[in-house]
């Protein structure tokens, strides 16, 4: 019930948006998320978006883990 | 590097190579964190760094399916237990919940708007599928606003939308609540189980029924609340708290720091799913949540009363709330006969351990909230053959 996908987003109007996900594409409500630009990934639950996702903190995540993980495989 | 040979079973892992050059955010969001290279590794680091027997709770059912269907379980070692939680929505909302619903259907004015999940849960007289099959107008629904969409089509008609859920849903409610008044909608209700998740965190390490050694805690109820809400668990109660995300990648590295923290012997509230959830949260979803909603003790199945942890409806949204249509509902909220739905729920028995399961309990046909739900801890297990 708690599961929401990264979408991206094609269009705004109004307090709706279109998003786009592998080919899907729906219409997905902001007012929970101001400020969303047109090309901005937003996590989609039940139709509404509830937060931007933040491509730098992912890129960070992941680098970590690289970094973290490939130390450990060397010990 | 100590790898398993083959993909773990039931994985649905994609082989992919990211592309440190140039990468795709949608590389990025989907590929990144399922990349089969990646989960080895966390794997093994898991293995080599797991220094004794630790029990690990996911308290989100959401996790708990992903690590069922990515195969996880197979890679990690056997020291490590995983409980589930109570963060299966559907499956904590007790008996005297459906039987509102039940009443609310007898009406036959009344529409049913609900979510997929809470078609078979089968109340003390049946499912709301059963009501459906009797003649209500059940309708099912992917968000709260196709629910006020139709109630404004059809004006003559009273639209009930069973809000269940946590803080990630309950915003969504709050704000269709808003768009209903704004909308000068009359017709359109919230019968609302909606509850939060901190309070039966803190009922479960009180009772101390089971022993936990960390919490792998709920990304997306935390991209609302952000990581304040866990901060009792790890400060008065010394419990590893980290907030991870839900693909293979984020199950393990999540798994990982809780591990470390413990090696370290220490204890905090971390974010793994940084690119989702921010420490403070989502504000403007809260607030919402906050002008709608107050918190009020609240039925759990198998937790029972808790304090302040539901979500009512505000007296100045009280036209919006489906209650008033209905008389108070006092019927005990235990379980059907031989299920055993509320000790799954508290991490004390596993779903093979009923004598229902897989036999008289199934998907198609459940006894118990945990098999009607694809979120249940039954459900899971009987799909992914654990």
């Amino acid at each position: 019930m708690c599961l929401a996908v990264p979408m991206k987003v094609t269009q705004i109007v109004g307090p709706n948006c279109t998003a786009e996900m592998s080919g899907i594409t729906a219409r997905v409500r902001l007012d929970l998320v101001p400020d969303v630009r047109v090309g901005d990934y937003v996590i989609v639950h039940a139709g509404y978006a509830i937060q931007r996702l933040d491509e730098q903190e992912a890129l960070e995540t992941l680098s970590l883990l690289d970094e973290l993980s490939a130390h450990a495989a060397e010990e | 590097m100590n790898c398993p040979p083959t993909p773990p079973r039931n994985s649905l892992c994609i082989v992919s190579q990211w592309n440190m050059t140039n990468p795709d955010p949608s590389d990025i969001y989907f590929d990144s964190f399922r990349d089969p290279d990646r989960v080895c590794r966390l794997a093994a680091c898991i293995r080599r760094e797991l220094a004794g027997p630790i029990t690990l709770m996911e308290v989100c059912g959401t996790h708990t399916m992903s690590v069922h269907r990515f195969g996880l379980r197979d890679l990690l070692p056997t020291e490590l237990k995983l409980l589930s939680g109570p963060g299966c929505p559907v499956c904590v909302t007790p008996n005297n919940y459906y039987e509102q619903v039940r009443l609310l259907a007898q009406n036959r004015d009344v529409v049913l708007c609900s979510f997929g999940d809470l078609l078979r849960v089968p109340g003390r007289d049946g499912s709301l599928e059963d009501l459906r099959v009797n003649g209500a107008d059940v309708r099912v629904v992917y968000s709260p606003a196709q629910a006020l969409e139709f109630a404004l089509m059809d004006p003559l008609k009273k639209f009930v939308f069973l809000g269940i859920g946590f803080e990630t849903t309950a915003p969504l409610t709050a704000a269709v609540i808003e768009s209903a008044q704004n909308e000068c909608c009359g017709n359109f209700f919230v019968l609302s189980g909606h509850k939060i998740m901190p309070p039966p965190m803190r009922a479960l390490v009180e009772s101390g029924e089971v022993a936990i050694d960390g919490f792998l805690c709920p990304g997306h109820v935390s991209v609302i609340t952000g990581d304040a809400p866990y901060r009792f668990l790890a400060e008065e109660k010394g419990k590893p708290c980290v907030i991870a995300g839900f693909e293979p990648v984020d199950v393990l590295q999540g798994l990982l720091m809780l591990i470390r923290q413990r090696n370290e012997r220490r204890s905090a509230v971390e974010i793994q799913y940084t690119r989702a959830v921010r420490p403070e949260g989502n504000p403007k979803a809260r607030e919402l949540m906050q002008r709608v909603f107050c918190e009020s003790d609240d039925d759990w199945r198998g937790l029972g009363r808790i304090p302040l942890s539901g979500l009512r409806i505000r007296e100045e949204y009280v036209a919006y709330n489906a209650a008033q249509l209905i008389p108070p509902v006092e019927i005990p909220p235990e379980d059907l006969s031989g299920c055993i739905c509320h000790k799954i729920l508290r991490g004390i028995a596993l779903p093979n351990e009923c004598a229902l399961f897989g036999e008289i309990c199934v998907p198609d046909r459940p006894r118990g909230a945990c098999m009607a739900s694809q979120e249940g801890t039954c459900s899971i297990y009987y799909r992914y053959g654990r």
